[in-house]
């Protein structure tokens, strides 16, 4: 493998909450530009996961490297460098409800690269467009918009920062199959467009399907299968089988 | 059989809170020591700090007022119950004047802040905790201690002083008017008492109240909202938690306060 195309490496994380064993030894890499999409079942630490990358959650051992550099362990203003070319779309959109549409989305610029306000908001209205928004959602409060909205809103602020890297978190969950169709189109139009790479979790096959270079199966704490859609199809793997046909009968034992 | 089951359920009644405060007291040291190193490293935002000032001391200022005016009364009225038999008109601006500055403005002020604004910040911040607003903040590159916590303390830490200082007013105020208007008291007389009883050390031991008041405040609702978990439940005991935690902390650290000011 081409290490220096990586733009993020794990290796051998652990993170367990108490008792409960979330991450128990993962094992992914994400290279620069491509889009990997990791699939699992609710519950099975696939948020966490990404919230270790980003340092959010503090791993309990392993290894995760960005651009190579190693943030387990290391001091979080030490990382900061690197977590700022990382940009997330967070599954109940996260919108800061305090400010204003365009403030959510001009947060980044006016908070880390000091934009003045005028022209920061200029930018928040043409990233606005960039999802389907019109200017006169701008002024409104997030409370104002509908949750498709949101979600688009919450793609417009991660994109504006140009990031590297952008983590989406179940982007398509809790949407109709139209508008997680648009937010699908959406997030591969807007990735491409500033050629980052994406990790993308949902337990939505049609979703995975649709923007995924590579796909990475997440179960009881491991990637226990990764490849590409067409080899996803052809795959035997009983897990992969089961998880993609959405069956109750198979390997896969659901915790009630 | 019954006589032994009781001391055990109170043990373990006992035990289950101390274990968590113990493990909670790390916790919150930890959080004590990042909000202070918050509040005196860049970047600093003047334009929230502004904001919470506005927050916390305009839209306090009626309770607090109303609270004091009335306490200030009442303490007049009480000390004339207890002191008719020497009749003396400076025993009872004396009074008034020591109880409200020393104690009275600053626990009642700190006890109407502590429900109104310790609430609405448990509850802001929690809220932000579990919808991701906050893990939000720092995947912008923002510190949520210093964007949500920092303006919040300082603004605890300036206001309450100033709303006790107004409380004073108030409350002297209040116990002038019982003095005059129902117990027909000379008006130049009392205010002549209140003025040469009036020293600095009255007004200063509130204003340091108020100012360990506000820290604690402010303390207890970002540190609760900061660590709620589980959705609108737990943001709702975060609420409760801050509002009981700050109030028994006002009246104990009200107690110590006067204790170290007064006492040789
Ligand atoms: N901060 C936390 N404290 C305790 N347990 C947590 C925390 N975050 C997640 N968990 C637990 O970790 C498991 C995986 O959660 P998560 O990553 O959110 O699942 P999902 O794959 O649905 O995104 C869940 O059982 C959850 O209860
Ligand atoms: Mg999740």
């Amino acid at each position: 493998m081409n290490q220096e195309n990586n733009k993020i490496e794990v290796s051998e994380l652990y993170k367990a909450f108490g008792r409960k064993r979330v991450l128990n030894g993962v094992n992914l890499s994400l290279k620069k530009g491509e889009s990997l999409v990791v699939i699992g079942g609710s519950g099975t630490g696939k948020s966490v996961l990404i919230k270790c990358i980003q340092g959010l959650i503090e791993p309990d051992k392993g290894s995760i490297k960005i651009d190579g550099f190693e943030t387990v362990g290391t001091p979080r203003k030490d990382c900061e460098k690197y977590y700022a070319t990382m940009g997330m779309l967070f599954q109940g959109g996260a919108l800061f409800d305090s400010l204003s549409v365009w403030e959510n989305v001009a947060f980044g610029l006016i908070e880390n690269q000091k934009m003045p306000k005028k022209q920061a908001k200029e930018k928040a209205i043409e990233v606005l467009r960039q999802v389907g928004l019109g200017a006169d959602v701008a002024d409104l409060s997030p409370s104002e918009i509908s949750g498709g909205m949101q979600k688009r809103v919450g793609l417009a602020r991660a994109i504006a920062t140009k990031p590297e890297v952008i983590f989406f978190d179940e982007p398509t969950t809790g949407l109709d199959p139209i508008m997680a169709d648009v937010i699908n189109d959406l997030i591969i139009s807007s990735v491409k467009k500033l050629g980052a790479a994406a990790l993308t979790i949902t337990h939505d096959m049609a979703s995975a399907r649709k923007i995924a270079d590579k796909i990475a199966m997440l179960y009881q704490g491991k990637i226990i299968w990764q490849g590409t859609v067409e080899e996803m199809d052809k795959s035997d793997n009983p897990y992969v089988r089961q998880f993609i046909s959405g069956s109750a009968k198979g390997p896969i034992k659901v915790e009630i | 059989m019954f006589q032994f089951k009781y001391p055990e359920n109170f043990l373990r009644a006992l035990g289950k809170p101390l274990v968590v405060f113990i493990s909670r007291v790390g916790e919150l040291s930890e959080f004590i020591a990042r909000a202070l190193y918050s509040c005196v490293t860049p970047p600093f935002y003047p334009r929230l700090l502004l904001k919470q000032i506005i927050n916390i001391g305009f839209y306090s200022l009626p309770v607090v007022a109303l609270t004091t005016l009335f306490a200030g009364m009442v303490i007049a009225l009480q000390t004339h119950a207890g002191f008719s038999s020497y009749g003396a008109e400076s025993a009872i601006a004396t009074v008034v004047l020591i109880s409200v500055t020393r104690e009275l403005a600053p626990a009642f002020a700190g006890l109407m802040v502590a429900g109104r604004i310790g609430a609405a910040m448990a509850a802001e911040i929690g809220t932000m905790r579990v919808t991701e607003q906050i893990d939000a903040l720092s995947t912008l590159s923002t510190d949520p201690y210093k964007y949500l916590v920092a303006p919040r303390l300082l603004a605890g830490v300036i206001v309450l002083p100033l709303l006790v200082v107004i409380g004073d007013i108030i409350g002297i105020f209040g116990g002038y008017l019982v003095a005059v208007y129902q117990l027909d008291f000379n008006p130049a007389n009392y205010i002549n008492a209140t003025v040469n009883e009036l020293q600095l050390i009255d007004i200063t031991t509130g204003v340091i109240k108020a100012a360990v008041f506000g820290f604690v405040i402010a303390l207890m609702g970002c540190y609760n909202g900061y660590k709620s978990k589980g959705g609108a439940q737990g943001v709702g005991e975060a609420t409760t938690n801050a509002v009981v935690t700050s109030s028994i902390l006002i009246l104990i650290l009200n107690y110590v306060i006067t204790g170290l000011i007064f006492t040789e």
